[in-house]
């Protein structure tokens, strides 16, 4: 996360158009400084996936030269890639953020959730997130969903008020006028903040190239161990295992989006870089949770139904 | 889906009353644009089908929610992200029924143009009526009228001719400057991404080529007074990023119009002090020159007292101290609104405490007057007097939408009720209030 002068996305032509990525970023920019003013503990969601690795680094840039003023939490499955688990770590680290991780495992060992029978713990990631709100006492809470994922986020606003519960009710939602948020809510309350809501994939993928934003390695091309399931790929291991008639492939693969290991497929590609990436998400003819993710193939509904109980 | 890289972005919303075809439109516009993927078109398609539908219903490409998909009615405004090799564009998706006018009112306050659909078998009803109120009212740079569903009738080139005239006599008794009408079929996509071979008798543009063309209108904004609204001040100390930035001390906030220069002289406000920019940061980076929508970090070159709320502004930015507001709303809340309330106002980076002192005049949408009213109700539009515990520094909303424009927060539930326009009596105010006043007389009845 340099925020040093090697950044090409800020370092405007002389014309006085702003590009798409100069609009977005200073939009993020904005929405976290007035947030975060308004908010007395706010709190970072982070996967450590690339989204809200791009907005730590919006984060960074927004209080430059001020630490980030926030502390960072991750809800953590227990199926997380190792890999990934490394950077979140090192990624705290070089920030000073302070890092809070409320664990699945924690809950499932002592009985407060029990796994499904499909074995993902995705849905699972709700009730230790909620707790770590309230526990925390936090009224700001950064997420780093965008609209162009899918069709329940398209109508989320940028500040999303969330009750007692942490439930979401997109019939009741407050209009946001101008670029002028309301933060307020009652006391129990929270906002969910989503400072990424206008940026698409591609812009995302532009940013990480311009700005030079390292990722967990698993976003580019490796080889790796995978079974076809469902048409997806997935990586064998701990908590993939081959059942009859899967047989196990060694692909050169990345990933598209980092969640459970258990339900979070592989691309085949070749894409080493950003670069490599970029050009391969404008050609896609996926989107990418539609080409990875499984919880979002159950039904038509499932985001908005997880939306609603309080999820990201 | 291909984005130039410096590609300019242009933000749009639909209007138009229930089932005039805003989100088939919407939908045909991402297909025709080949911003559908793969996936997403099969997934509308299987829904469809089992519907007994023989075509793909494009609608259910922004109907994100359940109870949308049932109903086959838009509630919540859905943004959708598609770029054509010219532009990028966001859209706003606004659903059509009155009681959801406020998230019409929340898709124009952003847009840089604003469709209004309009069912051709039905004409112009109320809904066109105060949609036409609202973009006036919320100065939508550009201004589209797209005629709908040409290929229901027989006769549509006599039917565009006619609304075409009527709608542009409308748009005058507004005050609307712009208004393009083009006559399409969202179904069939005529004249929606080409032009169509079915109407040779419409000689404009199709709406996507419009929309390609228009300015936007960030630049339109820079060239306006410079105004920065302080966000938060960056004090470092020894927490600093950089051990040799412990002295630092800048004014963070997103430039809201106007252009910036290092050595450029500045008024604070609401300290009345002159001084000069020392340093632009973004980041860490600095800039020279900075202009409306950059966020950045200005230091000055004297240590005067400045806090969040505060305006850093250009000498002649005209904002004046005031702690009586007079204002447009459109009123959002189910809860009404009556003399004497509490509020709370947001104008810029500012929450102040407020008291609505009168209220001054209700617009009728049939008659195009003013009313007297002692209360508005959810969705009405009107002019208010709001006391104020501190002053703001305002200008009128025409002037500069930036310092013009404002919040009203319900103190208690912390619910959004009204989207306010500052009201600048002493210049000549174009669109639905300059009209109304001369028409009608004055707003204070
Ligand atoms: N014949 C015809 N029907 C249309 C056209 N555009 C939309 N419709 C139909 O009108 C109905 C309402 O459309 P929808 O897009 O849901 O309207 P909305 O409420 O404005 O979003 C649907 O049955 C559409 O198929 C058109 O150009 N021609
Ligand atoms: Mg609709």
């Amino acid at each position: 996360m340099t925020t040093t002068a090697t950044s090409t996305v800020t370092s405007a032509s002389n014309s006085s158009a702003l590009t798409q990525l100069q609009r977005l970023e200073a939009e993020s920019m904005h929405i976290f400084r007035e947030t975060a003013s308004e908010g007395e503990r706010p709190v970072l969601l982070f996967s450590g996936g690339k989204d809200s690795v791009v907005m730590l680094h919006l984060a960074a840039k927004a209080f430059w030269p001020c630490p980030i003023p926030f502390p960072v939490l991750h809800v953590d499955t227990g199926h997380n890639f190792p890999e990934v688990l490394d950077f979140r770590n090192r990624t705290a680290e070089r920030l000073k953020v302070r890092l809070e991780v409320a664990s699945v495992q924690d809950y499932i060992d002592d009985g407060r959730l029990s796994e499904r029978p499909d074995g993902t713990r995705n849905p699972l990631q709700t009730v230790p997130l909620l707790d770590a709100i309230t526990d925390g006492r936090h009224d700001v809470v950064y997420g780093g969903a965008r609209r162009d994922e899918e069709k329940a986020r398209a109508k989320e606003r940028i500040i999303s008020l969330r009750d007692e519960f942490g439930q979401w009710n997109p019939r009741d939602q407050r209009p946001e006028l101008w670029s002028l948020y309301n933060t307020r809510h009652r006391p129990g309350e929270h906002v969910r903040v989503f400072p990424l809501s206008n940026w698409t994939e591609l812009d995302i993928w532009r940013y990480i190239a311009a700005e030079n934003i390292e990722l967990p390695p698993l976003y580019y091309a490796h080889e790796r161990d995978v079974i076809l399931r469902d048409g997806m790929l997935l990586a064998v291991g701990e908590y993939v295992t081959p059942r009859d008639g899967e047989d196990i492939e060694r692909r050169t693969v990345r990933y598209r989006t980092v969640g459970d290991m258990s339900c979070t497929g592989a691309v085949e590609s070749p894409a080493a870089n950003a670069e490599d990436v970029l050009a391969e998400v404008a050609t896609s003819t996926l989107t990418e949770r539609g080409a990875t993710r499984a919880d979002d193939r159950m039904s038509e509904a499932a985001m908005e139904d997880r939306k609603r109980e309080g999820y990201f | 889906m291909s984005v130039d890289t410096r590609g300019s972005l242009l933000r749009i919303a639909t209007a138009g009353s229930v089932d005039d075809g805003k989100s088939t439109l919407v939908g045909r516009l991402l297909h025709d644009t080949k911003n559908i993927l793969v996936d997403q078109l099969e997934a509308i398609e299987r829904v469809s089908q089992a519907r007994g539908l023989d075509s793909a219903d494009l609608a259910l490409l922004t109907d994100g929610l359940r109870a949308e998909r049932e109903q086959g009615i838009t509630i919540d405004v859905a943004y959708r992200y598609f770029a054509t090799p010219a532009r990028n564009f966001i859209l706003a998706d606004c659903p059509g029924h009155v009681q959801y006018t406020r998230n019409t009112v929340t898709g124009a306050s952003t847009a840089d143009a604003l469709i209004i659909l309009v069912d051709v078998e039905h004409g112009i009803v109320e809904q066109t009526r105060r949609h036409l109120a609202v973009a006036a009212l919320l100065g939508v740079p550009h201004l589209i009228v797209a005629l709908n569903k040409i290929d229901l009738v027989p006769d549509a080139e006599q039917r565009f001719a006619q609304l075409n005239s009527d709608l542009h006599e409308l748009a005058d008794q507004f005050g609307v400057l712009a208004l393009q009408t083009i006559p399409i079929s969202a179904l069939r996509g005529d004249n929606v991404a080409e032009k169509s071979p079915n109407t040779p008798w419409y000689e404009g543009p199709s709406l996507l080529e419009w929309l390609e063309t228009l300015p936007d209108s960030a630049e339109l904004t820079q060239s306006e007074r410079f105004a920065f609204p302080v966000q938060t001040v960056l004090r470092p100390q020894s927490a600093a990023v950089d051990p040799e930035l412990v002295d630092y001390r800048g004014y963070a906030g997103q430039i809201a119009a106007g252009t910036v220069r290092v050595g450029g002289t500045v008024t604070v406000q609401p300290a009345g002090r002159q001084t000069t920019v020392e340093g632009i940061d973004l980041a860490g980076q600095p800039l020279e020159v900075a202009v409306a929508g950059q966020s950045v970090t200005l230091r000055l070159s004297d240590q005067i007292d400045i806090t969040r709320g505060d305006l850093i502004s250009g000498v002649d930015t005209g904002a004046e101290p005031s702690q009586s507001v007079e204002a447009v709303v459109c009123w959002l809340d189910e809860k009404p609104l009556h003399e004497g309330q509490r509020v709370l106002l947001k104008h810029t980076t500012r929450v102040v405490r407020g008291i609505v002192g009168s209220i001054d005049g209700r617009l009728n949408l049939d008659s195009l007057s003013a009313e007297s009213v002692d209360s508005f109700g959810l969705n009405d539009i009107g002019r208010i007097t709001v006391r104020v515990a501190e002053p703001i520094f305002g200008t009128g909303y025409t002037q500069s939408h930036a310092l013009g424009s404002f919040l009203l927060i319900d103190p208690q539930t912390g619910r959004t009720q009204a989207a306010g326009m500052i009201q600048d009596d002493s210049v000549e105010t174009p669109g639905v209030l300059g009209s109304l006043k001369a028409e009608h007389g004055d707003w204070r009845i």
